[in-house]
């Protein structure tokens, strides 16, 4: 397999969100504004693309029984300098995403991609299926965020754009609109891609 | 530090903001474990009792350890250490004292650790600044509210079992429309009390 069939099969075709329900808590939290889904995005695709290298790196010096606990610690490691990149360079969009940031360790994608693919293949696939993975990721977050951001708030990236002729949908920043786009993408890319329609 | 009694951020954590329905946390084993009330009632409990015992130990550790020597910037690692630690040691603990219940509750146990509710309530806890006992009230609330959100989407769920569901819709989907529908329900409870 090339690196670049890796990256399809990562980012669309076995995609984490709506292939393997996988990561669904952040994409529901983070997808009111489109930039906190932008930078979310980026902080995961950079925690999974650098943690698959690294528990590729040392997958066979890893004893069986203490795997889980040493790719948990080395997604944690990554994970926490994203944070404090956050903290640094984009403090209010740290504010904005909260606890949601340190969560990426517990982001099912990242456990799922280490167990799945790191454990197995060679230092620079993993990558190559991180950086995919990543950017399905990105990807889908973007598409809800821009509805409930259209929707809710009139803008596009904080640009608003709407006039006061459209009235704002406050459901779309609340709570479960967030449930109700995610099912409605889940259902259109399903129908359309992965149900073989019986003649 | 806010001035709220635990008891009171106890029933907001269940009801108006919810760990779930509101903050979207522990969704991964919400959706594939709520297919059955009795899994979901061993899961939910197991929940419960790991997060007030993680936040406790998780509460102490930080102030007592994390600030003093001025390593805060570690806390995401000791935290998943912590939860991972205290995990292992309910499942030992369990397995000796109550084999019953370690068979009832023993095969959720490991799961538990990767639930991002758990993880979620030691970083609201800090962020939040709650003192002890409010933070005590706060994972015991979550828990709770948590347990009450998979039993009755696993109750629902059943009902639904042998409905015609559009095929595009079937598994992930309709659950997802069930949690929106719940979590709009919820939204009712908003606005009573405010905790954060």
């Amino acid at each position: 397999m090339t690196k670049i069939d890796i990256f399809r099969e990562a980012a669309f075709k076995e995609n984490s969100v709506w292939r393997q329900v996988l990561g669904i808590c952040s994409a529901l939290a983070v997808t009111n504004f489109m930039r906190n889904s932008l930078i979310m995005g980026l902080g995961v695709m950079f925690s999974l693309a650098l943690s698959g290298f690294t528990i590729s790196l040392i997958r066979n010096h890893t004893p069986r029984s203490v795997r889980m606990m040493v790719q948990t610690l080395i997604i944690a490691s990554w994970v926490i300098i994203v944070d404090l990149f956050l903290k640094a360079y984009i403090p209010d969009a740290s504010k904005q995403l909260g606890p949601y940031v340190g969560l990426i360790i517990t982001n099912c994608i990242l456990m799922g991609r280490a167990e799945a693919f790191a454990a197995k293949n060679t230092p620079l696939d993993s990558m190559v299926d991180g950086i995919g993975a990543g950017f399905g990721y990105t990807f889908v977050l973007l598409i809800i965020s821009l509805f409930r951001e259209v929707l809710g708030f009139g803008s596009v990236f904080g640009f608003t754009f709407l006039g006061d002729w459209w009235p704002r949908w406050s459901i779309m920043a609340m709570a479960p609109s967030a449930f109700f786009m995610l099912s409605i993408l889940f259902w259109y890319i399903h129908q359309k891609y992965y149900i073989q329609v019986k003649k | 530090m806010i001035d709220i009694h635990p008891f009171i951020i106890f029933l907001a954590a269940i009801f108006t903001s919810n760990i779930l329905l509101s903050n979207f946390l522990g969704m991964c084993s919400f959706l594939s474990i709520s297919r059955e009330v009795e899994a979901s009632l061993g899961l939910g409990m197991a929940v419960v009792f790991v997060t007030v015992l993680t936040a406790a130990v998780n509460y102490v550790v930080y102030y007592q350890i994390l600030v003093p020597f001025e390593i805060v910037y570690l806390q995401y690692i000791i935290f998943i250490i912590v939860i991972a630690a205290t995990v292992q040691l309910t499942e030992i603990f369990i397995e000796r004292f109550s084999p019953a219940l370690y068979y009832s509750l023993g095969i959720f146990l490991p799961l538990i650790t990767v639930n991002c509710a758990i993880f979620g309530v030691a970083l609201f806890m800090i962020i939040r600044k709650y003192t002890f006992m409010q933070t005590i009230g706060f994972a015991a609330g979550s828990g709770i509210g948590w347990l009450l959100a998979i039993m009755a989407l696993a109750g629902i769920r059943q009902r639904i079992k042998e409905k015609m569901v559009p095929a595009g819709l079937q598994g992930a989907g309709i659950t997802l429309i069930i949690t929106g529908i719940m979590a709009l329900a919820f939204v009712g409870f908003s606005g009573s009390v405010i905790i954060q």
